[in-house]
């Protein structure tokens, strides 16, 4: 279990790494190799009224001439220790983690991602329990009653879930169940857990089953036909032998073995969460990390959208974490290899 | 794990009457593709969603004229159609007529049906060519990882584990985002579309990739490799006339899978506006435009509908396609 344990903390560390580097690289690297000059990238720093000589002072100054290695070795010290601007006029003190400032409005882009965490965070969560929770019911229902008008409808909604784009499910829902009937929020509107629970879940509810339908279709279908399988299996003939009752038959033994690939898929899903939360959050208008990175990249303000993707991977990176943590537990063979 | 295209012992359980179907007569031998053609033809779902797929394509290939017999220029406006004092569309449904077959849009009046029919290029163009980036990425990798063994594979193992994990759709909105205008010897319009396909293609090939790997890992043990092995052959040889044939169906049926992934992937680009530049139509283009219209319900419901029904038969397909060539799997 310990080897295990600091086998997984390793993986996860290294991908920590990976994701630092192709983020760094997308925004300092990748333009440079598509044509833009140190003093092109320089020049998005101080705005287009400044002068040549300024822009090349700037890029001097910010380090676009030096090595790559170079440049990322202070992107990252930014990150875990803070960094200093100097912009000649004096010098500003960013403190870390440090994602820079704004180009728009000048603010620094930490403690913007501090605010907004827990609006994505809250729908990430939601969502991720609605559509477990469902998603395994509906499919354990279904391979129960394999062939039964329940098992081929929630089927059938299942492959339609997972044709839906999230972006058009959340619109025809905030003009049905809104706009429409009147039974939920109009979106766009967030309150925090701690201030008023009841009116926090009032406004994500929408948004949470939104999210949730798209992931909950594939979880059914695989739950189903993980069932489908495991029922076949000697050994549960030999627990209903045994005269155990058949709610423990299912949930003991067909159920537990049918959890390994789940977990396993929830584990990996966490990246696409993050990009439905994306999407989810933009067709609301939840003023969540997605939406500020999404208005930022409109606007070509490249700090932001930085310091959301660095926070993102890595919140994917320490959920995936916990995932395996929770494989440990479930199946024993992970802990014992 | 066996071979998918290994039916013994599976065919009979699954459809005895495909195999006995030649009895009485002069006994036939049937490659496995027609066997997985017998079971498709029989399968009506995914032969519907194959006929849909391909409409589409032929919509998508003949979208110029068909846009012009049924429909106005995508980029045309028509004021005339726009009640100037509310920006919406006049008469019935959007504007629903002869004319305009699905309505148009608010404030500008472009011809729906037109830009729905203009956006199908786009969607599949990115879609298919984006997948056979992902194929050929995933099976090279895959094959590789697959045959050697050893530290290859932990290697291209890890990388796989890693993309998979990997936030894809934030790397691209960033990617997509710090792309200038023009790069490469392209711009505009052609630049982001080809970004697009690379973006695409680049982050969804290990779903593919493991498959291969999977297969190639017991393909690698049977003996017809080992045949192929003692009699001397080199290992390009196997690779590419032993293991590679063997290969072709499931990549395939994963290809047809991963089709409707990237063009749903295009499709959230697009509506997040990191996707093809305005005012080229695209179906996510067109819902993002529609976020600010809600009361409108043609405006979200048609180009919706266009993904939806897109992404549908690709699924229906691809799953009927799995079937035939691996009933196990049903």
């Amino acid at each position: 279990m310990l080897t295990y344990i600091i086998r997984r903390l390793i993986g996860a560390f290294a991908m920590l790494i990976v994701i630092s580097m192709v983020t760094f690289g997308i925004f300092f690297v990748v333009p440079q190799w598509a044509g833009a000059t140190p003093e092109a990238m320089a020049s998005r720093y101080v705005g287009r009224a400044a002068t040549p000589e300024t822009v090349a002072l700037i890029a001097e100054r910010l380090g676009f001439n030096d090595p790559v290695a170079v440049q990322y070795g202070r992107f990252m010290k930014g990150v875990f220790a803070g960094a200093e601007y100097d912009y000649g006029a004096g010098v500003e003190q960013c403190p870390a983690p440090c994602f820079g400032y704004s180009f728009i409005s000048g603010q620094p882009v930490w403690p913007e991602l501090v605010n907004r965490m827990p609006v994505t965070f809250s729908l990430a969560i939601g969502a991720a329990v609605i559509w477990v929770l469902a998603g395994v019911s509906v499919g354990v229902l279904s391979a129960l009653r394999r062939g039964s008008f329940f098992d081929r409808l929630s089927m059938g909604t299942a492959l339609a879930g997972v044709s839906l784009p999230i972006f058009f499910t959340g619109m025809i829902s905030l003009v049905v169940f809104s706009y429409g009937l009147g039974w939920t929020a109009p979106g766009g509107a967030y309150v925090p857990f701690t201030q008023n629970p009841a009116l926090w879940a009032y406004d994500l509810l929408l948004p949470w089953i939104t999210l949730a339908f798209l992931f909950a279709a594939g979880y059914a279908r695989l739950t189903r036909a993980g069932m489908l399988e495991t029922m076949g299996e000697d050994y549960i003939r030999t627990a209903r032998a045994k005269g155990l009752r058949e709610r423990e038959v299912v949930v003991k033994h067909g159920l537990r073995a049918a959890l390994t690939p789940i977990l396993t898929l929830f584990g990996i899903d966490f990246g696409l969460l993050i990009g439905g939360a994306v999407l989810t959050e933009t067709t609301y208008t939840l003023p969540g990390l997605g939406q500020y990175a999404i208005l930022a990249i409109r606007n070509q303000d490249l700090p932001p959208v930085m310091g959301f993707v660095l926070v993102a991977a890595t919140f994917v990176v320490i959920a995936s974490l916990i995932v395996d943590m929770l494989y440990a537990v479930v199946d024993p063979r992970v802990r014992l290899s | 794990m066996t071979a998918p295209l290994d039916v013994s012992g599976s065919a009979t359980e699954a459809h005895p009457e495909s195999v006995l179907a030649g009895a009485g007569k002069a006994i036939q031998g049937r490659s496995l593709t027609r066997i997985a053609w017998m079971r498709l033809k029989r399968d009506k779902i995914a032969l519907a969603g194959g006929i849909v797929v391909a409409l589409l394509i032929l919509v998508a290939i003949f979208s110029s004229p068909i846009i012009s017999v049924f429909g106005s220029p995508p980029l045309e406006f028509h004021q005339d159609q726009i009640d100037p004092n509310t920006l919406l569309p006049k008469g019935f449904f959007g504007g629903v007529s002869g004319e305009h077959l699905l309505g148009v849009e608010p404030v500008n009046g472009r011809d729906i049906f037109s830009r729905i029919v203009a956006g199908s290029g786009i969607s599949l163009l990115i879609g298919f060519l984006a997948t056979i980036l992902s194929v050929l990425i995933g099976t090279t990798l895959g094959v590789v990882a697959g045959y050697f063994g050893g530290w290859v594979d932990q290697v291209i193992g890890r990388l796989m584990d890693v993309f998979l994990a990997f936030p894809l759709l934030v790397f691209a909105i960033a990617l997509a985002g710090v792309i200038p205008d023009k790069a490469f010897g392209l711009e505009g319009n052609g630049l982001r579309v080809a970004m697009l396909i690379f973006i695409i293609g680049f982050f969804s090939w290990p779903s593919i990739g493991r498959i291969v790997r999977g297969q190639t890992l017991s393909l690698r043990e049977r003996e017809f490799v080992d045949a192929a092995r003692s009699l001397g052959a080199r290992h390009g040889y196997i690779l590419f006339r032993e293991v590679l044939p063997n290969l072709l169906a499931p990549i395939l049926v994963y290809a047809t899978l991963l089709i409707p992934t990237n063009i749903l992937f295009e499709a959230a680009l697009s509506f997040l506006g990191v996707g093809v530049n305005p005012p080229t139509p695209t179906w996510g283009g067109m819902l993002s435009e529609a976020v600010r219209f809600y009361t409108l319900p043609h405006f979200v419901l048609f180009p919706g509908l266009a993904i939806f029904v897109t992404v549908l038969a690709f699924n229906l397909f691809g799953d009927g396609l799995r079937d035939a060539f691996d009933p196990r799997t049903h």
